[in-house]
């Protein structure tokens, strides 16, 4: 038996699941810090971004490492690759959270054109994406993967629906303008972090099938 | 049988072929309902298999699963074994091989290589001359082209071309392997067999006869039977599986090696068996 490589693809899973939850606290500091104009919060995002990277180097170092010393194939191999690619996602996810953070100190002392209302549902759609592919990759959860690739639509929808409200903004009031393109900013990278979590979750359901087209995507 | 026979044999199936739409694909080995046993112990149980031609096939699996016992039965190298009993059909080219053929034309078609190379204890030059000479060719010039022929299409001639007559016994392992394989060539076979080639071999060796193995599937069909999972994955086409005799998967190596549909299979090319 392979005691040791066991071991290490234990390793490699726990560091998976700590960038994972450091993502998840990523993007809620950047809501809270949206909704709240809280800058304390929007400079806690960047120190975790910076962790995140760290994070990423760790596992590519662990990665590279197995696929040296211990030749992986079949499951492994595909486990071993699916964490390298699903790394980088993770680490644009982060940067992300730290772009919004960054509009947030730009907004920050100045009243919002409106109440925050579907921004912050994108938030907990993005960051239930990302909980769910991190624990479909742990646990070999096919069904909970191809959910999240299908729950990528929720946050499409809701960032037209952003959109929408702040273009009528905008037309009610032209000096609603400048706020409202950093709104949609914000909501654009939320609607990317979403993109990225849907490929974390298909590079899951490449693990467990050895398939890069996941059923639900068709 | 003699080797007009075969030959026209061959050309009748490969007009046949050509007449087909799509890929073509010449089935060299047909396996079927294959039983071995050593006296009373059963090595072999019912193996169908298709071996294609100008196909590098590897033969995986824990020690005694029985791969080398099928790899021999190829070439009936098993007849030489005592209390060696086989039952089913092995077709080569459409011919059963245990029907009524010569034994030495067939080893002639269908050639092996070791895991320990075993030149003969004589010259390089006569080592690889030693089979065309048995079959009856004494003309120098002949056998001088066989010679450097066998020994380029092994990929040793420039190692060797200066020093033909010294003793095949002064050449590095690496070399006589390879040496073995020019051997096996220069009777112009069909088939190799290969047995753990590279077990008893450094890297660069290991390498080399890799590369090789390669470039003779352009000309030959090759059967590998390997311990090196990374090997079967960067020489073959095909894959099979044995275990406790039985031909557990087969199938493409790429496949196979990536989304093995046997859990037996999958757990020991991850080296999770036992």
């Amino acid at each position: 038996m392979r005691n040791k490589f066991d071991r290490q693809l234990e390793q490699l899973n726990n560091m998976l699941i700590e960038m994972g939850a450091l993502i998840e606290n990523a993007i809620s500091s950047a809501i809270h810090a949206l909704e709240e104009q809280d800058i304390k919060k929007a400079r806690q995002t960047f120190a975790l971004e910076e962790e995140v990277d760290q994070m990423e180097r760790d596992i590519e170092t662990l990665c590279l490492k197995l696929l040296l010393q211990q030749q992986p194939v079949a499951r492994d191999l595909r486990l071993i690759s699916a964490a390298l690619k699903m790394i980088t996602d993770m680490e644009r996810i982060s940067d992300q959270a730290a772009d919004i953070a960054e509009i947030v100190l730009l907004l920050a002392g100045t009243p919002y054109i409106k109440k925050l209302e579907h921004i912050p549902q994108m938030a907990d759609a993005a960051i239930k994406m990302v909980t769910d592919s991190i624990d479909a990759f742990v646990k070999k959860d096919l069904k909970l993967a191809e959910a999240v690739v299908g729950y990528d639509d929720v946050v499409d929808r809701l960032f037209d629906t952003v959109k929408n409200d702040l273009i009528a903004l905008i037309r009610a009031d032209s000096a609603n303008g400048e706020q409202a393109i950093d709104l949609l900013m914000i909501a654009k990278y939320f609607e990317r972090i979403g993109d990225h979590a849907e490929n974390i979750a298909e590079w899951v359901v490449f693990s467990i099938t050895g398939k890069r087209e996941p059923e639900t995507a068709e | 049988m003699d080797s007009r026979s075969f030959a026209s044999l061959r050309m009748t199936r490969i007009k046949l072929i050509r007449f087909t739409a799509g890929e073509i694909y010449l089935e060299k080995f047909k396996l079927t309902g294959v039983d071995l046993w050593y006296n009373e112990f059963k090595a072999l149980h019912s193996i169908n298999m298709s071996i294609g031609a100008n196909e590098i096939t590897a033969f995986i699996g824990p020690s005694g699963c029985g791969k080398s016992t099928l790899l021999k039965t190829l070439n009936r190298m098993n007849d030489l074994v005592e209390g060696c009993k086989i039952t089913g059909e092995i077709l080569l080219d459409g011919r059963n091989i245990y029907g009524n053929i010569d034994v030495n034309l067939l080893r002639k078609r269908v050639g092996m290589v070791f895991q320990k190379p075993n030149p003969f204890p004589m010259s390089i030059y006569d080592n690889i001359a030693y089979g065309p000479r048995t079959h009856g060719i004494k003309s120098r010039l002949k056998l001088d082209e066989i010679v450097e022929n066998s020994l380029q299409g092994a990929a040793i001639w420039g190692e060797t071309k200066d020093r033909l007559w010294r003793s095949a016994l002064s050449l590095s392992g690496g070399q006589q392997q390879r040496l073995c394989i020019a051997r096996a060539l220069s009777v112009s076979p069909d088939v190799l067999l290969m047995d753990e080639p590279t077990s008893a071999l450094d890297p660069i060796s290991t390498s080399k006869i890799e590369d090789l193995v390669t470039e003779l599937k352009q000309k030959y069909t090759v059967v590998i039977v390997t311990h090196n999972m990374q090997q079967a994955t960067r020489v073959s086409d095909k894959t099979a599986f044995f275990l406790l005799g039985e031909m557990v998967e087969y199938g493409e190596t790429d496949r196979i090696f990536s989304m093995p549909k046997d859990k037996r299979c999958e757990d020991y090319i991850t080296g999770r068996f036992g």
